[in-house]
């Protein structure tokens, strides 16, 4: 394509993104406390890797 | 959905539903204006356009609109499994502990009253955390990674409780099959060497709370006498970072009082720090501190200042971290973690020194959203189903909302605290976590030309 560059794939469509394992981090425990940002949480699923 | 923006002049272009991400050129940005449900009329956009693009360029823009749409990287349909999203088992896997309902200082905008919460001061009893620590692992189900964030109040002043508990935890969490993160989340008061050897060896990661330069952390960060805190806790925490090899994060909070809070993060980056979280406080009109709808541009221009900082010393090769802007584009969370948030009230739970279990921390002292004490002969969390239904499908807020999936619906106490309910989010709230998305995903793209 000459006019897009794409930065990211369709991640939310892959099969295993349906899972959720629920071994990753809560939200709230890392440096957040009054706000709530999910998406800039790292994934611990070992099969999605 | 779709949803498109401008971003230190690259066209960006966010498919919603499946997560891709495009930088476009100006023709395909101005053409996708005359999309319709993810269908236009060449001719129509041909005519519209005349004035400013040749038909070729048209047709060659809408020609990889379409290829992307049949790749499944644009105009996608919303395929999460809603019917699912509740149906999960009910196991708590990370706990705020509050080793201390007591403070060493007298924030100005503290949302544990000093550190009291509502009730008397105190510490937690032994006896108690290790009560707590069964607690979760008896009803962790089968996850394995739990968390346990000593809290407080200023869980310093507890530090004994911490180190057994700690010893207690890893005593025990083999017997259970669990790996259990610590981390502290400390105000630096009474951070000295003995302790900091300890937290290195042992903590995931430290919190360590300071709103950046000294005239703005003194303002709102005082001693119990009204003393200033600042020269106290960064000497603390220079002498803390200089000996941490694990993850830590300075942590401030912005006020109407330094709404050019970009300058608190270069400071707090000059300082040494490199991992960094700055956020808005949250907090009722009725303060003079609290942030208001009319202060919304002034922050909204302030995060794209912090945007050109952040690129620029990226690019001068001294990067720093900056927790907001913190988005994994390729390997980030699941859909299920997406839409279901951070968890409070069902996976993750706070409990209070006298063995109260609430939905986090924010919520410890509210009695109407108890969920049970450690010394109940049986637990049942009689708010689960309230919680658990608490996710972007059930918010009508989040329904047209672009951003659902990186915010997944806000902060439930944020919600209550400003909106009387938890499932109407806090609307600067949104207005504000979507102009850091906006700058996380800018961010990437800026660095990927």
């Amino acid at each position: 394509m000459k006019r897009v560059k794409t930065i990211a794939r369709a991640t939310l469509k892959d099969a295993a993104c349906k899972t959720g394992c629920g071994e990753c981090q809560t939200s709230c425990q890392s440096a957040c406390k009054t706000s709530c940002t999910v998406a800039n949480q790292k994934c611990e699923n070992i099969k999605r890797r | 959905m779709i949803h498109k923006y401008i971003f230190r002049d690259i066209p960006i272009v966010v498919d919603v539903n499946s997560g891709a991400v495009h930088i476009v050129d100006q023709v395909i940005y101005d053409v996708l204006d005359h999309y319709e449900d993810g269908d236009c009329s060449r001719q129509s956009v041909k005519e519209a356009l005349a004035d400013r693009y040749d038909a070729s360029d048209i047709d060659g823009a809408i020609d990889e609109i379409e290829e992307l749409k049949a790749a499944g990287m644009l105009f996608t349909s919303d395929d999460v499994p809603v019917d699912t999203i509740e149906d999960k088992e009910p196991v708590i896997k990370a706990m705020c502990l509050h080793v201390a309902h007591d403070c060493n200082m007298n924030c100005a905008y503290c949302f544990g009253d000093k550190g009291a919460f509502e009730g008397i001061r105190c510490l937690l009893s032994l006896e108690t955390g290790k009560k707590a620590l069964d607690f979760l692992m008896q009803n962790s189900g089968q996850r394995r990674n739990l968390e346990i964030d000593f809290f407080g109040g200023e869980p310093l002043m507890n530090f004994d409780v911490v180190k057994e508990l700690v010893k207690y935890g890893r005593e025990n969490e083999g017997k259970y099959g669990k790996n259990i993160r610590f981390t502290i989340t400390t105000n630096g008061i009474l951070l000295d060497d003995e302790k900091i050897e300890y937290i290195n060896e042992t903590m995931d990661n430290v919190i360590l709370s300071i709103d950046g330069r000294p005239e703005v952390n003194d303002r709102m960060r005082k001693t119990v006498n009204g003393k200033g805190t600042y020269d106290i806790i960064a000497n603390n925490y220079r002498n803390f970072v200089s000996k941490r090899e694990g993850l830590y994060y300075v942590r401030g909070t912005f006020t109407r009082h330094n709404l050019d809070f970009a300058e608190d993060v270069k400071h707090l980056v000059d300082l040494g720090f490199s991992n960094v979280s700055v956020e808005p406080v949250v907090t009722s009109l009725e303060h003079e501190y609290a942030l208001r709808d009319e202060d919304k541009d002034i922050i909204l221009k302030e995060y794209d200042r912090l945007s050109d900082m952040y690129i620029t010393n990226a690019m001068e090769g001294k990067p720093f971290d900056f927790f907001h802007f913190n988005v994994d584009l390729n390997q980030g969370p699941c859909v299920i973690k997406r839409v279901s948030g951070c968890g409070a009230g069902t996976e993750y739970v706070a409990v209070s020194p006298e063995g109260d279990i609430y939905p986090c921390h924010q919520f410890v002292g509210n009695t109407d959203y108890r969920l049970g004490n450690l010394y109940d002969e049986t637990f049942e969390n009689k708010h689960y189903d309230m919680f658990n239904r608490a996710h972007i499908y059930n918010k009508e807020a989040c329904q047209e909302c672009w951003a659902k999936f990186y915010c997944s619906g806000g902060c439930h106490a944020n919600a209550l605290n400003m909106n009387g309910d938890i499932m109407k989010p806090y609307e600067l709230g949104c207005e504000l976590e979507k102009k850091r998305v906006e700058c996380a995903i800018g961010i990437q793209a800026v660095l990927a030309e």
